[in-house]
């Protein structure tokens, strides 16, 4: 029996789907579809946008495909000492704060996954509460300034140091990843919680580190706000902030502005947002393998 | 439980060569425990012999049980700023403090905007949960019931792409396609509209569906992961005896899908209404412009612009803790019902 006639002989045997199905199959498919092109036209547009010459994206041209392919606004997005400046301080701040928030949460859904740590009663309702209410934003401000961190921008590595959500993901993590007989071999083996930590449990968590080094990597490569929260320095802004000046500066210039400044900001805007979201696009997909159910499933219990 | 242990042990080895001694030893262990037990508060005891052998774990839990105590307890405890005439630099609790009482609410409650901004706050918000709320649920169904799993993947991957894109990034983008000389403002003085066109970043009507819009955009496929994960553990089987019983794809969604996934739904319900009134002060800052803080001028840009820019701190924090109370007030009103309902609750 060759393959053709083993397609045809399951095709025959499976149970046939119903009209209603085949309906049901196309409008799904078709709602899933608009929605991909939903998802993918306004990136694509920034990206065309970005290599195609400025009058034509001024014109509105510009939506198919790129008109007139030139790399002008990259080279003159080289030439601009912010925008690498913030890049250096958001790869400074990103790398120096993700670390912080892995050395505090890791740990801390550990703890909190074993049933014999002490006063666990008390910790956990004394983190869920944080995940509800807060002093709200002046009593954090004042506080920050109270500890020296104001217009200093170690704030932006230290600040939101641990997200009680991250946690309770670590957590139920380990909960149901972590083999209850390894730890028992350990134990006999007279590990104590120490080495049991770093020499049992840390091997098998590289899935759910690379996933918080994600979220956090995430957060401090986004944002923006505390910088002017605490009125760090210009020298010491991260990417978005300065982004941030770079898209309103120009925002509202008619008129006055000669037409050449006009291009070069437009286009300038363009690839602005692709140079500042790439290295993220860039390091996801490398990590989404582990978005699989282990990690995720089960965080809200 | 430990001694338990060791006399099993104990046993085990005097199978092989006998040692007396040790059974002894062990049996004496075993006394010794028993008398400690019948002493002290069986529970405490317990407690105390836990707490001696294992009681390093809280090493690990202490790090970031600090930090919360710092960087969230104490701010709670600025409250207290709320009820005083607060200058920045002041100790919370000195010499020079004023105690005001309610003042600071007094003049919150009575700006003449105060209700515009609650409203503003409250619609943005609602709005945002109606439209965001079932969409990730609608498209993990449909997800899940393509046939063909490596399309799945790629869509799935294709739709939590725009989440990693930053706020800033995300109104810079929109403003690229719909503010004043965007894309789609040429495109619609092409075919013939205004030249002035479409200023819809000035528009106090336009803010609402491109906040909610484009914050959908970003994370209905983000928000889609937790809802697969808990279809995909649905049990196959379930879907073959539903499907000899003759009961076509679309029914499948009502009668196995959504049944499997009821108690994620509820327990993420709680969630966001427990959170509602926190709809991202720093997007919405972004997208503020002169034009459209009719609608825009939200309860937190308040605190930002008014309580924190302004240096007003007493009212800021007023403003912050009005709107935290809400939030608690309406995360008690879900859980009760939802206990009541279906018996799912956080507590």
């Amino acid at each position: 029996m060759d393959a053709g006639q083993l397609k045809s002989l399951k095709r025959k045997n499976k149970i046939k789907e119903s009209k209603t199905d085949y309906v049901y199959y196309a409008i799904s498919g078709f709602i899933l579809f608009l929605l991909a092109v939903i998802v993918i036209y306004p990136l694509y547009y920034i990206v065309i946008a970005s290599i195609s010459d400025p009058d034509a994206v001024m014109t509105g041209d510009v939506w198919l495909y790129p008109i007139k392919v030139t790399f002008s606004g990259y080279a003159q997005l080289f030439n601009r000492d912010d925008i690498w400046r913030g890049y250096f301080n958001t790869l400074a701040y990103t790398v120096l704060g993700t670390a912080f928030n892995i050395v505090l949460t890791i740990p801390a859904g550990w703890a909190l996954s074993r049933n014999y740590l002490p006063f666990r009663k008390v910790i956990m309702p004394l983190l869920i509460i944080t995940m509800f209410f807060g002093g709200g934003l002046v009593p954090y401000v004042i506080l920050c300034r109270a500890l020296g961190l104001y217009q200093n921008p170690l704030i932006l590595i230290i600040g939101g140091g641990v997200s009680v959500y991250n946690v309770f993901m670590c957590k139920s993590f380990f909960q149901s990843n972590v083999p209850q007989e390894v730890l028992e071999a350990g134990m006999i083996d007279g590990a104590g919680e120490i080495r049991t930590f770093f020499d049992l449990v840390l091997p098998v968590a590289k899935s759910i580190i690379s996933v918080m080094i994600l979220f956090y990597a995430v957060g401090h490569w986004n944002n923006y706000i505390d910088a002017y929260i605490f009125s760090i320095d210009e020298d010491f802004y991260p990417l978005q902030t300065v982004l941030n000046g770079l898209l309103d500066a120009t925002a509202g210039g008619e008129g006055e502005v000669v037409l050449e400044q006009m291009r070069a900001a437009t286009q300038i805007k363009f690839t602005s947002i692709i140079i500042a979201t790439l290295p993220i696009l860039v390091v996801y997909p490398m990590v989404e393998k582990h978005f699989g159910q282990g990690v995720l499933v089960g965080s809200f219990k | 439980m430990e001694i338990n242990d060791a006399a099993f042990a104990v046993s085990a080895e005097s199978v092989g060569a006998v040692d007396e001694e040790l059974v002894e030893r062990a049996y004496e262990e075993l006394s010794e425990a028993e008398e400690v037990r019948k002493e002290g508060n069986g529970k405490w005891q317990k407690w105390k012999e836990n707490f001696k052998r294992r009681g390093w774990i809280l090493v690990f839990i202490l790090p970031a049980l600090i930090y919360i105590l710092i960087f969230c307890y104490v701010p709670m405890y600025g409250i207290l700023v709320a009820f005083q005439d607060y200058m920045p630099g002041d100790a919370i609790i000195g010499e020079g403090t004023e105690w005001v009482g309610w003042q600071n609410f007094q003049t919150f409650f009575s700006n003449p905007n105060f209700l515009d901004y609650f409203m503003n706050t409250f619609i943005l918000c609602i709005l945002g949960f109606i439209v965001g709320f079932p969409l990730p649920i609608i498209v993990a169904l449909l997800l899940n019931s393509l046939r063909s799993k490596k399309t799945k993947k790629g869509l799935q991957i294709l739709y939590y792409a725009p989440h990693f894109i930053s706020l800033v990034v995300m109104v810079g983008m929109l403003e690229l396609i719909f503010g004043s000389d965007g894309l789609l403002d040429q495109i619609s003085i092409k075919m013939g509209g205004d030249v002035n066109g479409l200023q819809l970043f000035l528009d106090a009507d336009a803010f609402r569906p491109l906040f909610i819009f484009s914050g959908n955009w970003q994370d209905f496929g983000w928000s889609a992961i937790i809802y697969l994960a808990a279809l995909s553990g649905v049990d196959p089987a379930l879907h073959e005896a539903a499907k000899v019983d003759g009961a076509s794809r679309f029914r499948r969604i009502f009668s196995v899908d959504l049944p499997a996934i009821a108690p994620t739904i509820v327990m993420l319900m709680i969630l966001s209404v427990g959170n509602l009134m926190n709809c991202g002060y720093e997007k919405v800052l972004l997208m503020q412009t002169g034009g459209n803080l009719e609608t825009s001028e939200i309860l937190s840009t308040y605190v930002y612009t008014f309580g924190l820019l302004g240096g007003q701190y007493g009212v800021g924090t007023a403003a912050g803790l009005f709107n935290s109370v809400i939030n608690v007030v309406l995360l008690v009103i879900a859980n009760y019902t939802s206990k009541r309902i279906s018996n799912n609750s956080m507590w």
